[in-house]
């Protein structure tokens, strides 16, 4: 039999039951569809992880200082004031350390002419922008001469500009911050949402020196953010900076650290390995609902069979060898599960970016995914429609022209 | 093929077949011949073993014991596809209760061997409708069965058993289902497709004044013919 006749033949026979034809397919539109869909979200949502920690800089290590005890009062962590500028600088001569970034934060209020902007003021080094990969938009940032100096200069995230400034260029304006004049010497790239939904934008970035003694009158770092060369090295480091600062402040065998210390490696990778776990959860849930279509696509072509017994034996009578029937009955399974891929594709696709556009998931469609849920689609419509196109080639001619 | 070869030889043809167990024992040596453009009708009482002999004739079975020779050709040994290649082109079958393909048209129902012959669509097109005006249904090509009268259905199922110009045409109780008038019709239709075009006919019935219309009859018996 000629292929074109023969796919003629498959298109007509469901065309003269179009509803049922349309109900079956709908199993297969359902699973294709929900398959790519959920791919998307999860292929979103590992890619919204990747992208945050690289944000965070995933090699990074970081540093608080611990919790106190005073007069039998334990505080929580960072309440100490055991880390100083020197451990960073003792951290950067360590093996495999990129870059260290000490830190410290306050809240200020910052003036400029008419208006004011309550915002975060963070005392840093150059370091900074290496370990949180940030960049300038414009202008230029403080020189380590500069924090040596503690020059009275600020570098602006960009929702303080926006904020204080509008659309006047910030570069070279001084703006008020705790009664202390400061030259604006650049502005921060923007940033985004951080993981918790903060505004990293909403920030000023002033020398460490500056805003530890003109600012807060301190001597002590909150925090010290250190970038390694790599996870191993990050992981080498993690025990090297342990037992550095325990022998720089002194600590007795078997007394506790003043400090924390926290592997942003260890985090990214168990976080991108809950983020793919989830993607693949998706993908299996979804996939099962295409293993239903399947069935249906049986269900349907063995009840289509039984019901076309004498229609086959009249096949028989004039000419049809066994495997033209064997065709017959596959073809009329693959054109459902085809179709239904085809759509189910299209819908899919549909769905993943309707998604994306109304809710808060990330979509990102994979072309894999695509081609993933149709290729298994096709494979459920022979799979499924082997069995029912077996058992209709398979009628005696005599058997099936007498059935009634 | 040459003048002299028989269409049909049958040489001691028995069948056995098991119907729930128990052996039943439908052809005990049948040995026939028909020659080309010969009018014959087999006549016998259901049970007889007619209807197995028919099935055998149409190659839609195969003898237990002895030999067929359909134009020369011993299909005894041939495997199913060869047995579905002979049906699609040396026999035509017209059957009691017609057995059209239900909401197909006339035309896609007397194509439909020649699709199983590889034929492409414009000439089984062709074909089709050319057979369909020489049975006079020249204004039906479109019509589903259902919108046909039993003789129209019948002459349906008579172009599509004559679309691939088989060697014999197997008729099995053709107007059991039509009343008489149109039952005369068919009958007509027959005798003028054997004595004009010299179409080979094998016609089984029980009834004897149908059997009549035919150049010779045969009687079936308890599984052998009665000359």
């Amino acid at each position: 039999m000629i292929w074109t006749t023969a796919l003629q033949l498959a298109v007509r026979a469901l065309w003269r039951n179009k509803v049922r034809a349309l109900l079956t397919a709908l199993g297969v539109i359902i699973g294709v569809g929900s398959v790519i869909t959920m791919l998307a979200v999860g292929a979103g949502a590992q890619e919204r992880i990747a992208r945050q920690l690289e944000n965070l800089g995933s090699n990074n290590l970081m540093l608080r200082s611990g919790s106190s005890l005073r007069g039998g009062v334990r505080t929580g962590a960072g309440s100490n004031t055991s880390l100083t500028r020197a451990d960073a600088e003792a951290i950067r001569a360590l093996p495999g350390v990129l870059a260290v970034s000490p830190t410290v934060r306050t809240g200020a209020q910052a003036l400029y002419r008419g208006s004011n902007w309550g915002t975060i003021v963070e005392g840093v080094t150059p370091d900074y922008l290496k370990t949180r990969s940030w960049g300038l938009e414009s202008g230029e940032f403080f020189s380590e001469r500069q924090v040596a100096a503690a020059v009275d200069v600020c570098v602006l995230g960009r929702t303080v500009v926006r904020e204080l400034f509008g659309l006047v260029d910030p570069v070279g304006e001084i703006v008020i911050l705790k009664g202390l004049a400061c030259r604006v010497i650049g502005v921060l790239s923007e940033k985004g949402a951080g993981n918790w939904g903060n505004d990293q934008d909403d920030i000023i970035l002033a020398p460490l020196t500056t805003v530890q003694r003109k600012f807060m009158g301190i001597s002590h770092v909150d925090r010290i953010e250190v970038q390694a060369a790599g996870k191993a090295a990050a992981a080498s480091a993690y025990k090297e900076i342990q037992r550095l600062l325990r022998a720089r402040h002194r600590l007795q065998e078997g007394q506790a650290n003043d400090f924390r210390i926290y592997n942003r490696a260890e985090l990214a990778s168990s976080a991108e390995e809950s983020a793919s776990v989830f993607a693949w959860l998706l993908g299996s849930i979804a996939s099962v609902s295409l293993l239903v279509g399947g069935i249906g696509i049986m269900n349907i072509m063995l009840v289509s069979v039984t019901e076309r017994t004498r229609e086959i034996g009249i096949r028989m009578a004039l000419g049809a060898r066994r495997r033209d029937i064997l065709w017959q009955f596959l073809l009329e399974a693959l054109v459902l599960s085809g179709i239904g891929g085809l759509v189910g594709v299209a819908l899919g696709i549909a769905a993943a970016l309707l998604l994306g556009s109304f809710s808060e998931f990330e979509i990102r469609i994979v072309p894999w995914s695509v081609a993933l849920a149709f290729s298994f689609a096709a494979m459920i419509g022979v799979f499924f429609g082997l069995h029912p196109a077996r058992k209709a080639s398979s009628l005696q001619p005599i058997e099936a022209l007498r059935y009634e | 093929m040459s003048a002299t070869t028989p269409v049909i030889r049958l040489s001691g043809v028995h069948k056995t077949y098991a119907q729930d167990g128990v052996e039943v024992h439908a052809l005990r040596g049948i040995d026939l011949t028909v020659a080309a453009g010969e009018f014959v009708a087999i006549m016998g009482a259901s049970g007889s073993g007619k209807s197995t002999l028919m099935h055998i004739l149409g190659c839609l079975d195969v003898p237990g014991q002895g030999d067929y020779w359909l134009n020369g050709q011993a299909v005894r040994r041939l495997d199913s596809d060869a047995l579905a290649a002979i049906r699609n082109r040396e026999i035509g079958f017209v059957f009691q209760n017609f057995n059209l393909l239900a909401r197909t048209s006339a035309v896609d129902n007397v194509e439909m061997p020649l699709v199983y012959a590889g034929v492409d669509k414009a000439e089984r097109q062709r074909r089709a409708r050319a057979e369909l005006e020489r049975m006079g249904l020249g204004e039906r090509l479109a019509h589903h069965p259902s919108q046909l009268s039993g003789g129209q259905q019948q002459r349906v199922a008579l172009a599509r058993a004559l679309v691939t110009r088989p060697a014999l045409l197997l008729a099995d109780e053709p107007t059991g289902n039509l009343d008489s008038a149109t039952s005369r019709e068919i009958l007509a239709l027959f005798a003028e497709l054997n004595q004009r075009d010299g179409l080979t006919i094998v016609l089984i019935t029980h009834e004897p004044d149908i059997a009549a219309h035919a150049g010779r009859q045969l009687h079936m018996h308890d599984g052998r013919l009665e000359h």
